[in-house]
């Protein structure tokens, strides 16, 4: 929940945004494509005005010929000139692509937009139909079809795009299927807008970006497929095409091997382009999305003076810690904490507070790009972790450092057996025999109440129920025998029955093993429950620190007070809470 | 697993059979001209009906497809009506051919791009830059360009390897290595540019996920949660990008071997379509989209067996 703010957006799940030319104009990869597609397709269009000679007339002293005397780029096999047929092959090339382009679009889109909204039979029957397009072998569908479509390559690239259209197809769809239930489109349905209407306004706008995206792409792939076409002569010999030439260049590649490169080089600049100008739009898309999700600039949060205790028995402190991403975002400031041997220490403090990245730092695992800012110090038992190397940091995981994490699905490998899952680190870390591992993890997981060890341990993680998983994942942080539990949210996703289970079983494990345990939770209950001393985030702070009874009784620190308030109202409090920071 | 196998191997039979019916429609719907191409221009019109008669063309095209179905189902794909020579015979010569050269894509397009790919996903920086460049530039290179190149360099200019021709692995491994090597590295190239990226974007993916953070937790060494987990879950989406690579390397051999004169299914599938030999055509479409299909299963079984979740969905 306390993610980094700066993870990027993949094409599937791009935000509706408008304006979206003006960003894409200000990037010079987009700019560079821009001009380069444009000079081509303009060339090509003008092609009768700018040509020097006629794309067909023949110079019998210019065969096979090279640059220069009145052809600029040589002659052809017939003796034409190359960059005349050049300029007017973009023409019948670009045309081609288009129609395929068009077609797919066209196809792709609309079935995509109906199967998305609609569901059911059709989604089924466009499905399947997807499926089915997508296993051909589509270079051989197109020469068998050849005699069929005649020998116009434009029918061929008719047929090309409806091969083309289970791309936009699935992409459309899933877009579709995404926002279909998004408050706004419900909101549109019940102000009585008709089904055609909200798809032209509402869900054609969120799928227009990755559409422009895939679509470049597309008609990159229809340049090649044509000109391969071509290029195997299947195509009208009189109309110049830039695989027409390459056919010709091929026939006469002992003679003139440099005519190979003019419509190779053509073809590549032209699909490059439109390549990099898709992924330019994504970025600029990634970007505007990412910077527009960073949380808005924290007001100055004044915190208490913090309870701390300097005696050395405290297992963890953590002085003055700050983490930062490459992004600049800070999402942890100055973090101070003490957690004693034996003791429960309740994190509190709701989503983006910073719990869950002070949490992520004790362990040495944050995100990727996440790092300890300044004089960050983290002390376990005596040891600097922020300065340790990782490989000595790694050892202390698992059998020092144990980990309970918040969503049990998502946390155990779904490819691997749960028995496999807490085998190997009982081997790698606490060095047994396969034997005495598989033993230990049997023991462990009748330890952490599942009624048959046997059989879970024979499952994946996918046949067993969350309760059960997250149990698991006790069983597997607490294998090492570690002397520090940190548990983020253990019960947060778990059913409300099995919660209260789940806690009772960590305090048990926590009380006979001696642990001391850092819990991460927006929960007071949770706090109430099983802590001995509460520490209260706020914006990336400690605001306030001390034992659980007279914190509960007392709260000082307004922020405190809310949180306390909103929790016995008996809502959680997850969502940001405007305090008075005066 | 069993029923999995066979839910996949029924969804499959159905799409061969409907690809074969379109295919077989759209192809023999446009067979007006054929006898009179066989027959040349002063054919009679009674030559013609009596030749077209002789194809089966006078039958309805319902008819012409039950015909032809119920010989496919026995193994016999009918006969070229420009050489006689059966088509299950004509493709059985070539198949081998082209799967050589397909096959041996595949492997290394499999091998590099793995490879590359999760370099790029660990290790990032200049590595992972080049890869978004060479994945550009392998879309934009269209390979039988590539192939042309290749030819240019090492054929005319230096003269190191045979521009065209096939040698039979039984006749001498060694000339049935050169003849390929320019044809598979013209596949490679693009295919490799591409899937690297796509096995690049997969490891990257899994690395993200919650249970590789638990297990660094647990005390695992970067190194087994990369190769025994993190490669593992990303198996399933690199075979998928594979499997979609072999079917793009079917299409691509078709005018590889074109450049280098190599006696395959392409070579043959090119003859026949400027030809209008349908028969053979259809024999071909068939023959490669059950060899797809039967790919495409191989890869689902493998995915359900790498990743238990796959087969419940």
């Amino acid at each position: 929940m306390t993610q980094p703010v700066t993870q990027p957006v993949g094409v599937e799940n791009l935000p509706v945004r408008r304006g979206l030319l003006r960003p894409v104009l200000r990037n010079p990869l987009a700019i560079g494509a821009l001009a380069v597609l444009s000079v081509i397709v303009l060339a090509s269009l003008l092609a009768p005005l700018i040509a020097p000679h006629s794309p067909t007339s023949l110079r019998l002293d210019q065969i096979n010929a090279g640059p220069g005397d009145g052809y600029l780029l040589g002659g052809d096999g017939a003796g034409r000139d190359i960059f005349s047929r050049l300029l007017y092959a973009g023409r019948n090339t670009l045309l081609g692509a288009a129609i395929a382009l068009s077609v797919a679009l066209a196809l792709g889109v609309l079935s995509g937009l109906l199967s998305g909204y609609y569901g059911g039979f059709l989604d089924g029957i466009f499905g399947w139909g997807a499926n089915l397009l997508m296993a051909l072998p589509t270079m051989i569908v197109l020469l068998a079809l050849f005699q069929a479509l005649g020998s116009s390559i434009y029918l061929s690239m008719v047929a090309f795009g409806v091969m083309l259209s289970p791309g936009f197809y699935r992409l459309v769809r899933g877009q579709v299927m995404a926002v279909k239930h998004e408050l706004y489109v419900d909101a549109a349905r019940v102000s009585g807008l008709s089904d055609p209407r909200i798809i032209g306004r509402h869900i054609l706008l969120v799928v227009r970006a990755p559409v422009v995206i895939q679509a470049s792409v597309v008609a990159g792939i229809a340049i090649v497929v044509q000109s391969g076409l071509e290029f195997l002569g299947l195509g009208d010999p009189a109309t110049p095409t830039w695989g027409g030439m390459l056919q010709d260049a091929f026939t006469n590649i002992y003679t003139s091997p440099i005519a190979i490169w003019w419509p190779g080089m053509t073809i590549a600049l032209t699909v490059a382009s439109l390549v990099l100008l898709g992924n330019a739009i994504r970025d600029v898309i990634q970007r505007t999305t990412s910077s527009s999700t960073r949380l808005p600039k924290p007001q100055p949060v004044v915190a208490l003076p913090p309870v701390l205790d300097d005696r050395e028995s405290a297992l963890l402190r953590i002085r003055n810690l700050s983490v930062g991403y490459p992004s600049g975002a800070e999402v942890v400031h100055g973090v101070d904490l003490d957690v004693r041997r034996g003791e429960v220490l309740g994190l509190v403090g709701e989503s983006g507070s910073g719990k869950t990245q002070t949490a992520f730092s004790v362990l040495g695992l944050l995100p990727p790009g996440g790092t300890l800012l300044g004089s960050s110090s983290i002390q376990f038992d005596g040891a600097e972790l922020a300065r340790l190397p990782e490989n000595e940091r790694r050892v202390l995981r698992g059998r020092r450092i144990g980990y309970i994490p918040q969503e049990p699905m998502s946390n155990l490998d779904p490819c691997f057996r749960v028995g496999q899952q807490l085998v190997e680190p009982l081997r790698a870390v606490a060095g047994l025999s396969k034997r005495a591992a598989i033993a230990e993890a049997l023991s462990l997981l009748e330890r952490v109440g599942i009624p048959e060890p046997r059989r879970t341990f024979a499952a994946y993680p996918h046949e067993i129920s969350g309760g059960m998983a997250q149990r698991v994942l006790i069983a597997g942080a607490v294998s090492g025998k570690p002397d520090l539990l940190i548990a983020d949210e253990p019960t947060t996703a778990l059913d409300v029955t099995v919660q209260a289970d789940v806690l009772e079983l960590l305090r048990d494990l926590q009380t006979e093993f001696g642990m001391a345990m850092l819990l991460v939770t927006h929960n007071f209950g949770v706090v109430a429950d099983i802590c001995d001393r509460v520490a209260v985030m706020q914006d990336g702070r400690i605001v306030e620190t001390g034992d659980v009874r007279p914190l509960f009784a007392d709260p000082r620190h307004p922020y405190t007070k809310s949180l306390l308030e909103s929790t016995l109202e008996d809502s959680t409090p997850r969502t940001r809470l405007e305090v008075n920071h005066a | 697993m069993i029923g999995f196998v066979g839910r996949r191997l029924m969804a499959c039979a159905v799409l061969v059979v409907m690809i074969a019916v379109v295919t077989f429609l759209l192809a023999f719907s446009a067979t007006g001209n054929v006898a009179r191409n066989l027959l040349g221009e002063n054919a009679t019109a009674d030559q013609l009906a009596a030749k077209n008669a002789e194809l089966g063309l006078d039958q309805p095209l319902l008819a012409q497809l039950g015909s032809w179905a119920g010989h496919a189902l026995r193994g016999d794909l009918g006969i070229s009506w420009f050489t006689n020579e059966p088509v299950s015979q004509a493709i059985a010569n070539r198949l081998p051919v082209t799967l050589s050269m397909v096959v041996l894509a595949v492997a290394c397009t499999a091998l590099i791009s793995v490879c590359l790919g999760v370099a790029a996903a660990v290790r990032g920086g200049w590595l992972d830059r080049s890869i978004q460049v060479l994945s550009v530039l392998g879309f934009a290179l269209p390979n039988f360009w590539v192939a042309l190149v290749l030819v240019v360099f090492f054929s005319v200019s230096l003269g190191v390897l045979p521009a065209t021709g096939y040698v039979r692995l039984s006749e001498s491994p060694g000339g049935w290595a050169s003849a390929l090597v320019l044809p598979v590295a013209s596949l490679v190239i693009g295919s490799t540019a591409s899937a690297a990226q796509q096995v690049r974007g997969a490891v990257i993916d899994v690395l993200r996920q919650d249970f590789v953070r638990t297990l660094r937790a647990r005390g695992l060494s970067p190194r087994s949660v990369l190769f025994r987990h993190a490669l593992r879950n990303a198996a399933s989406p690199a075979l998928t990008v594979l499997s979609l690579q072999f079917i793009a390397l079917l299409g691509g051999a078709v005018v590889i071997e074109k450049v280098f004169a190599i006696p395959g299914l392409g070579t043959l599938t090119i003859n026949a379509a400027l030809q209008g030999d349908v028969p053979v055509l259809m024999g071909v479409v068939v023959t490669l989209v059950v060899l797809v299909v039967i790919v495409n299963l191989a890869i689902d079984v493998v995915s359900g067996w790498v990743n238990p979740k796959v087969r419940v969905r």
